[in-house]
């Protein structure tokens, strides 16, 4: 048995637990870029990661989404081990990036049809794209090339690309960056559907008045989480009057 | 590895290329220019050298030797000159390339049996362009020794009976026309430099562009990544040597004796070798500009030292043994082996067997940086 196995009892996740991640660690070389985060993420919830650069977040994205594997401790995400099996872990995520990941030299439909290849769907390929289309708002643009698209409208292509294989987990990796304040709020209440319909949403951001809208939401800090809870509950552990902005810039100070 | 997953990739991937007109003219277009341009302007055999006469001799035999001359393709008389600084002033000014100076007592000189002497000029400045001409000035000298030899001996003594008689035989191109070799190695030039190219910049541009990171986010895996950039160059490289082959045959009335089977069995091992060096070199750039430049570090070893210009016979032993690690060398070895020689596998194995050599290496090594670069 190897040493960075989780311990039987935690290797099933709990119900309403989407996920699980357990003391999870990376070092590369002397430099321990996570050292250790446990935490949980509940099924629907609309989760922010926080943390200045450096703080390991974006290690700890890149761990649970199957990419990095981890020096210690896992993760089970949408009911896989991301340590010993990244690649179920891939099947059963969305993953949308600040830079979208969109082929400007492809339409609105060869670019949800390349991405739902990819998640091997095939007799339901046409009914994901229709879905897709209708509820990202772009049923009249299937055939204008990405490139020429809007922000917003670019970005809920990405949403709809990243959610055509139906998965129970959404990572969102700074979303809204560089996207006008209309698209912004759209975009928001389309998540909002998605988590009501039942998919759990982890979403990074630099975006302070964004952090307000999360459920739930964890700060890292030097590879260790510093703070964790409601938005509220995060405010009351840096002391009353704080606002989340306010403790980011501090947090950030600290480590400078 | 997933049939499924593959296809997609590879389907995107040819939806980009028809996208980019302009891209997919240059890959066609390229080849068949770069042929035609090489093919006229590229010929180490110098033919129809503009060529002067000062004939003092004005003689029956005068005449014949200046035909001669002529006869052989290399010369092309333009003009008589009346003097010998006549003819030296248009050599120097470049309006002329050579000269044949015939002194007045030629004819007389061979009928009383004494060495008749010929002189004739040629301009070496560029060494290349005059090798041939001086070779044949030199063969219309011997054979006409050997006639003369064989009048004055009577006809018993044949040029056939000489006691010494070698006679050279050039084989597979006995024109000896340049085109020929130069032909098969600008399908091996063409199809090695624009597969690098576009191969580093068709994954770079996606890293670039950040699909690259959505994509190994998919179950996509690395090596299906991989496979799917390069499977759709690897056709466009066989419609490139098609291309190449065609107005090779047409233009140039280039000869192909081997077997047209092998040609693109080892071609599409040739393609998937450069495929694999172009991809190794995406994944030591970031930047399309990157990607060009460090391919271009491969195009000059490929001109200067695979033996497609110059014979690596002639290299010192350090240039010719870097010519060995690149696959272009090996392929020239092979393409013309089977375009000109008509040979087949039986000969050409070793350097085919180098050619799957490096697919393997490059796409091995490739694919192992790109994974470590993913982390």
């Amino acid at each position: 048995m190897n040493a960075t196995d989780p311990p039987a009892a935690l290797a099933s996740p709990r119900a309403g637990v989407a996920v699980q991640v357990l003391g999870l660690v990376k070092h590369f070389g002397a430099v321990k870029a996570v050292d250790g985060v446990t935490f949980d993420i509940g099924t629907r919830e609309i989760f922010g990661i926080l943390g200045p650069n450096g703080s390991g977040k974006t290690t700890t994205i890149r761990m649970l989404c199957g990419l990095l594997k981890p020096t210690a401790g896992t993760a089970l995400v949408a009911g896989a081990d991301v340590a010993t099996q990244p690649e179920r872990v891939k099947n059963g995520i969305g993953y949308m990036s600040q830079a979208f990941g969109l082929y400007g030299d492809l339409t609105v439909e060869e670019n949800l049809r390349f991405y739902g290849g990819v998640y091997g769907l095939e007799a339901a390929l046409a009914g994901r794209i229709a879905w897709a289309k209708q509820r990202m708002l772009l049923a009249e643009f299937g055939a204008r090339l990405a490139a020429k698209l809007s922000g917003g409208q670019r970005q809920r292509l990405a949403l709809g690309c990243a959610l055509l294989h139906q998965p129970p987990v959404l990572f969102l990796d700074e979303p809204t960056a560089g996207v006008d304040p209309a698209a912004r709020r759209l975009f928001w209440q389309i998540i909002r559907g998605l988590s009501a319909d039942g998919t759990t949403i982890i979403v990074t951001t630099h975006y302070m008045d964004e952090a307000e809208r999360f459920d739930r939401l964890a700060f890292l800090s030097r590879g260790h989480l510093t703070a964790f809870g409601t938005p509220t509950e995060v405010k009351r552990t840096f002391g009353e009057g704080m606002s989340l902005e306010d403790i980011f810039v501090k947090l950030q100070e600290s480590e400078a | 590895m997933n049939a499924g997953r593959l296809r997609s990739i590879i389907w995107k991937e040819f939806i980009q290329m028809r996208r980019d007109r302009a891209t997919l003219g240059l890959m066609l277009g390229i080849p068949v220019m770069q042929l035609t341009l090489f093919g006229y302007a590229i010929r180490q055999d110098v033919r129809n050298l503009p060529t002067v006469v000062y004939d003092a001799s004005r003689t029956q035999e005068s005449r014949e030797l200046v035909q001669q001359f002529g006869a052989t393709g290399n010369f092309r008389i333009t003009r008589e000159v009346a003097s010998y600084e006549q003819a030296l002033r248009r050599v120097d000014a470049g309006q002329a390339h050579a000269a044949i100076i015939i002194p007045d007592d030629y004819a007389r000189d061979l009928k009383r049996g004494r060495p008749a002497q010929v002189q004739v000029l040629v301009d070496a400045s560029d060494p290349t362009a005059s090798q041939s001409a001086i070779g044949a000035a030199q063969l219309v000298g011997q054979r006409g020794n050997l006639r003369l030899t064989a009048q004055r001996f009577g006809t018993a003594f044949q040029p056939g009976r000489l006691p010494l008689d070698v006679r050279v035989r050039p084989l597979y191109n006995p024109a000896l026309k340049s085109v020929l070799f130069i032909v098969p190695g600008i399908i091996g030039m063409i199809l090695s430099n624009l597969l690098i190219i576009m191969t580093a910049m068709a994954v770079v541009r996606e890293r670039e562009s950040g699909t690259l990171e959505q994509l190994i986010v998919t179950p996509l895996t690395r090596t299906e990544i991989m496979l799917g950039k390069i499977a759709p160059y690897v056709l466009v490289g066989l419609v490139q040597l098609t291309a190449v082959l065609l107005v090779g045959h047409w233009l140039f009335k280039v000869p192909i004796r081997g077997s047209l089977l092998l040609i693109y069995a080892v071609s599409l091992l040739f393609v998937v070798a450069s495929l694999g060096l172009g991809l190794f070199i995406s994944t030591l750039v970031t930047r399309q500009a990157q990607a060009i430049q460090t391919s271009f570090f491969f195009l000059l070893p490929n001109v200067l030292l695979s033996g497609f210009m110059f014979p690596r016979e002639a290299m010192p032993a350090a240039a010719a043994w870097v010519g060995l690690i690149l696959p272009l060398t090996h392929f020239l070895i092979i393409i013309r082996g089977i375009v000109l020689k008509g040979v087949g596998l039986a000969e050409l194995w070793p350097q085919t067997l180098a050619l799957v050599g490096f697919s393997a290496l490059f796409i091995t090594f490739s694919t192992l940086r790109f994974h470590k670069q993913m982390e």
